[in-house]
Order: structure tokens, then C-alpha cells, then sequence
């Protein structure tokens, strides 16, 4: 290939590459400047402006409203989270290091709950949370998401185990390791990207989740994705106030994206079932 | 000694099959015990706030069938589903050609390009519908071109026909919508294709180039072949989620004028927990579940048997 540094094609890459990413992040520069405007700057005629002088007040704002709900996400997120890596962490190391017959089966019909579209559990569920004295609470909450966490950790740690050589296995078997201590002294040090990964992961969904949310919590027991959806429904629409919400409510994910973001993208073609 | 190895192994099999058992039988309540009951529900006469199990038949399917919002639905499902794909392979497949070929600032691209999917539905939701509201978003900008879209408050229906009771064709208002989506998810496209393109040696590019053959030959005939266990991924991934959203649509549009942006996921959601109607709920649940059935089950079948 003979290209030379200025030619026409690579003009033309680097046009699309930069149209496409302005396209990309206009949704972000939207919401900083609507945030930072005090309510009556917000207008048609100046939405792309940037303020005339940086107001924190719709931050405030945002925060009082939202702040319990924010807790709440945490409360929901991180159990959930360890507790599905936990269990999605023994079951990939049963179905990748000790198959047996029907595991495959099995696997498949674990995988299947991972495309399932919740509305079709969502009724029975909420009676069962109602019968156990459960619904309309964070634990509730936790619970779903443990439960349908299972097949997508199952998942990426299955395809995680299968990258460590059977041999290691078979060695420690012949010295005399049983199925609990291969776990803990073989697999278990060695699935310490595979916990980040996942937990990446679930951290990320759960945060993220809506319908779950809406349906089996009210009020002061709901996450921080469903008081956002709840800003809007109020009379006048305070756009600064509910971009600001909305960056309040994406900075924990979104942080994790910019630190953590190669063990995210590892998580995505983890969890991706592949042909 | 022989036999005693083997008692262990035993053993342990069993112990790793008692380990998998919780997991095993959460799911076989939570998953399909639910869906059955979910199934029972649908054929149930409970439509208020009083449980009433007694049978229906197919009452609650029949009246959605005919009903004019649940049709809409289906429409729209199905423009919905085909537009976001076409257009998340489209360009995370292009994209990802793009940013293979060693360009700079590779990893500055893939960033802009990646972080919206760690945003939620209902973040993306609320930020589009700002930008896309037709009298205060990015029509001040359009309008010095001469062009003001109703984006997703328009009620028009491309190429529409009467069928049933609804008017049949691309409802304007969904284009919004699938924007939004593609915004969002286009980026796990492009991180599949790109982890595919990189899977491809090098070599056979270069015994290709030897061969004489040009770069557009190269990705039609020896590219695009080898990725297509990747665009079945990504068609599978991309294809339950479109089909079951609810979040997105929620958040951004609600069902729209004559229910142009309504979806099967925000009827269900509204009849059972707005409106008390369980059994029709349950009932459209149940073909949701049968729409996203089609596509998985086969796929999953498929993957199973190569595992072997």
C-alpha cells in the first residue's frame, strides 16, 4: 500500500471519524451547559450557548431531590453485585472444570433466563415479594437482581474458566485437591480479573435498571434511575435541574467507565454468547 | 487404588453438582416457574385489583389482537427492531473498519464512541427528548437550514396502509427513538467488530494483497465472511433488547399521539400497573416472551451443540 501522509482517503476517515464522534458527544455537551444555566437562561434561543456565568444552583437542586435515591442505588447495587459474582462464579467453575452429563443442558436452560423479557415473571414476582414481605423494599430489590444476575455471570465466568488449562486441574487432582480446595487455591486466585470484569458488569445493569425498579418499589425505597424518570413528571419542566439529575445519576457508571473502562469492554464480548 | 481415585473423583462430582444446585433451582422457579404462572394469569379473568384465577380462554389474546394500541405496538416493535439494527451494524461495522486501519488518537475514538453504554435508558431517555423536542432542541439549529422535523411528536406514517385497525407503515416518530438507541449502542457493536477484525491474522491480508487483489475485494471476500458469527451475536444481542424495551421509550416519548411510539413492553407495564389489568398483561407478556423466543431459542440450541 503506497498512501501518502495528506491523501484524499485519509481526509475523508478522519472527516467521517470526527463527525461521528461530535455526533457522539453532543448529547453530553447538551447536558453540561443546560445544567450549569440558571432556570430562565434556559430557552430556545440560547440552548446551544454556553451560560453567561456557571450556576451550581440546579446541581443543588438536583441533589436534594435525588440524594436519598442515590443511597439507595448503592444499597441495591453493591450486594447485588457481589452476591450474583459470587454464585455466577461456583457455577462457571462447576459447568467449565466438572461436566458432567446434561451439564450443557443445564447451561443453556441458565442461559436462556438472560433474554428473557422481564415483563414476562414481573407479575407473579411481585405477588411472591408481597407474600414474603418483601415488596416495596431495597432487599426485594436485591434479590431480583441476584436472581436474574445469575445466567449473565454464569456466563463470563464459564468463558472466564475456560481459559485456564485443564491440566492445572487434573495436577492438583492427583495431588490430592478436591473439588473445594481446587477452588479456592487454584481457581479463586486466578479469577481476580474475572471478578472485576463481572462486577464491572452488574454493577453497571443494576445501576442502570428501570423496570424492576418501578414496579416493586415506590417512594423512599426507590433507586436513583426511577426519581429521575419521577423529575420530569413534575408540572413545569426544569431542564436544568433534570440534565443536572441526569449527570448526578450517571457519574457513578460513568466514572467506572473512565477508569475501568477496558474491563468493560471485556465484560461486553464476555457476556455476548458467540457463534 | 485405581478404584479409590475414582470413588474420590465421584465424590467430588457430586459436591460440584450440589454446589450448582442453588442456582439451579432459583432459576427453575424465578424463570420458568414464573413464566408458567405468568402463562396461567393471561388465561385468567383477573383484570381488576381483585385476583379472579377463574378461565378466561383466549379472551385476553383475542382482544388484543384486535385492539387498535396493541397493533400499533406491533408495528412499531417491528419498524423499531429493524431500523436500530440495521443501523447499529451498519455503523459499528464501519466504524470499526475505520479505527482498525491504526489511525490516531485510535483510543480517543473508541472511548467517544464506547461510554454511552454505561448510561442508563432512562439517562439517555431524558437527554434525547431534550435535544429532540421539536420547539426547544436542535431545530434552532436545523431551522437556519429551512428544516424543523416534529421528530417524535409527529404523528405521520410512511408508506402507510389500513390493516386491522391500524394504519401500517414507519411511523416518523420512531426515527427519534431509534436515534437515541443507536446513540446508545452503537458502541457494543463496534467493540465486538473490532475484537473480530482483530481476530483475523494478518497473514491471510497479506497472502490476499499478494495475490493482487484490492482492498474493497479483500473485505468482501475474506473480511466480512469471517465476521459473520460476530454479526449473529451482534443481531441476537441487540434484537432482545430492542424487542423488550421499555425503559428508553418510558423515559423519552411515553406511548406517543395514536400510540406512535408505543411498544408491547410499555403497554404491558401501564395495563397491569397502571390500569389493574394483570390477565391482559400477563397476556401480552407472554408474547413478548414468544417474539424474543423465536430469535434465542435456536440460537442458544445452535451454540449448545458446537460446544461439543
Amino acid at each position: 500500500m503506497t498512501t501518502t501522509p495528506f491523501s484524499i482517503g485519509k481526509l475523508f476517515k478522519y472527516t467521517i471519524l470526527i463527525v461521528l464522534a461530535l455526533f457522539f458527544l453532543m448529547p453530553i455537551y447538551v447536558m453540561l451547559i443546560t445544567s450549569l444555566k440558571p432556570f430562565d437562561e434556559v430557552s430556545l434561543a440560547t440552548m446551544w450557548d454556553l451560560p453567561s456565568t456557571l450556576d451550581f444552583s440546579s446541581y443543588v437542586e438536583a441533589f436534594e431531590k435525588l440524594g436519598p435515591n442515590f443511597a439507595n442505588s448503592f444499597y441495591l447495587a453493591i450486594p447485588a453485585t457481589i452476591l450474583s459474582a459470587l454464585l455466577g462464579a461456583m457455577n462457571g467453575y462447576v459447568l467449565s472444570k466438572w461436566r458432567f452429563k446434561g451439564s450443557e443442558t443445564i447451561f443453556t436452560l441458565i442461559l436462556f433466563g438472560m433474554f428473557i423479557p422481564y415483563q414476562s415473571i414481573l407479575i407473579p414476582m411481585i405477588q411472591f415479594l408481597r407474600e414474603v414481605g418483601l415488596y416495596n423494599s431495597i432487599w426485594g430489590l436485591i434479590l431480583v437482581h441476584v436472581v436474574y444476575g445469575i445466567p449473565v455471570t454464569t456466563l463470563m465466568f464459564r468463558n472466564f474458566y475456560a481459559n485456564i488449562p485443564d491440566e492445572m486441574i487434573e495436577s492438583a487432582r492427583i495431588d490430592g485437591a478436591g473439588f473445594i480446595g481446587i477452588f479456592r487455591h487454584i481457581i479463586l486466585p486466578l479469577s481476580i480479573t474475572g471478578f472485576v470484569v463481572v462486577a464491572i458488569w452488574q454493577f453497571t445493569n443494576i445501576w442502570n435498571e428501570f423496570l424492576f425498579a418501578v414496579t416493586i418499589t415506590q417512594s423512599d425505597q426507590q433507586p436513583v434511575m426511577v426519581a429521575l424518570q419521577n423529575l420530569s413528571g413534575s408540572q413545569i419542566v426544569q431542564w436544568n435541574v433534570q440534565m443536572a439529575g441526569a449527570l448526578i445519576a450517571a457519574l457513578p457508571t460513568l466514572l467506572v467507565y473512565i477508569i475501568l473502562g477496558k474491563y468493560f469492554v471485556r465484560g461486553l464480548l464476555a457476556g455476548s454468547v458467540k457463534g | 487404588m485405581e478404584k479409590r481415585k475414582k470413588k474420590k473423583r465421584s465424590k467430588d462430582q457430586w459436591t460440584a453438582i450440589a454446589f450448582l444446585m442453588p442456582s439451579v433451582v432459583l432459576l427453575f422457579i424465578f424463570v420458568y416457574g414464573f413464566i408458567g404462572w405468568t402463562g396461567y394469569v393471561s388465561f385468567s379473568n383477573w383484570n381488576s385489583l381483585v385476583p379472579d384465577f377463574s378461565f378466561a380462554g383466549l379472551k385476553n389474546y383475542l382482544y388484543l389482537f384486535g385492539d387498535f394500541r396493541f397493533q400499533a405496538d406491533l408495528r412499531n416493535m417491528l419498524f423499531f427492531t429493524l431500523l436500530f439494527i440495521a443501523l447499529i451494524i451498519l455503523l459499528g461495522l464501519s466504524l470499526a473498519v475505520l479505527i482498525d486501519k491504526k489511525i490516531k488518537g485510535e483510543s480517543i475514538f473508541r472511548n467517544i464512541f464506547f461510554f454511552p453504554m454505561a448510561l442508563s435508558f432512562v439517562v439517555t431517555g431524558v437527554v434525547w427528548q431534550w435535544i429532540l423536542n421539536p420547539s426547544t432542541g436542535i431545530n434552532n439549529f436545523l431551522k437556519t437550514f429551512g428544516i424543523e422535523p416534529m421528530w417524535y411528536t409527529d404523528t405521520n406514517i410512511l408508506a402507510g396502509f389500513r390493516w386491522g385497525e391500524i394504519e401500517f407503515g414507519l411511523p416518523v416518530a420512531i426515527i427519534s427513538v431509534v436515534i437515541a438507541a443507536v446513540w446508545q449502542l452503537t458502541g457494543f457493536a463496534l467493540a465486538m467488530y473490532l475484537a473480530g477484525l482483530r481476530g483475523i491474522p494478518d497473514e491471510l491480508r497479506e497472502a490476499a494483497r499478494m495475490d493482487g487483489a484490492s482492498e474493497l475485494r479483500i473485505y468482501r471476500k475474506i473480511i466480512l465472511p469471517q465476521l459473520r458469527p460476530i454479526t449473529a451475536a451482534v443481531i441476537i444481542m441487540m434484537a432482545h433488547i430492542s424487542l423488550k424495551i421499555f425503559d428508553l421509550i418510558y423515559a423519552m416519548t411515553g406511548p406517543g399521539a395514536n400510540f406512535v411510539t408505543d411498544m408491547p413492553g410499555v403497554y404491558m407495564f401501564e395495563t397491569t400497573f397502571r390500569g389493574n389489568y394483570y390477565a391482559q398483561g400477563a397476556a401480552i407478556a407472554i408474547i413478548m416472551l414468544l417474539v424474543v423466543a423465536i430469535f434465542i431459542v435456536p440460537y442458544l440450541w445452535n451454540n449448545r451443540r458446537a460446544d461439543k
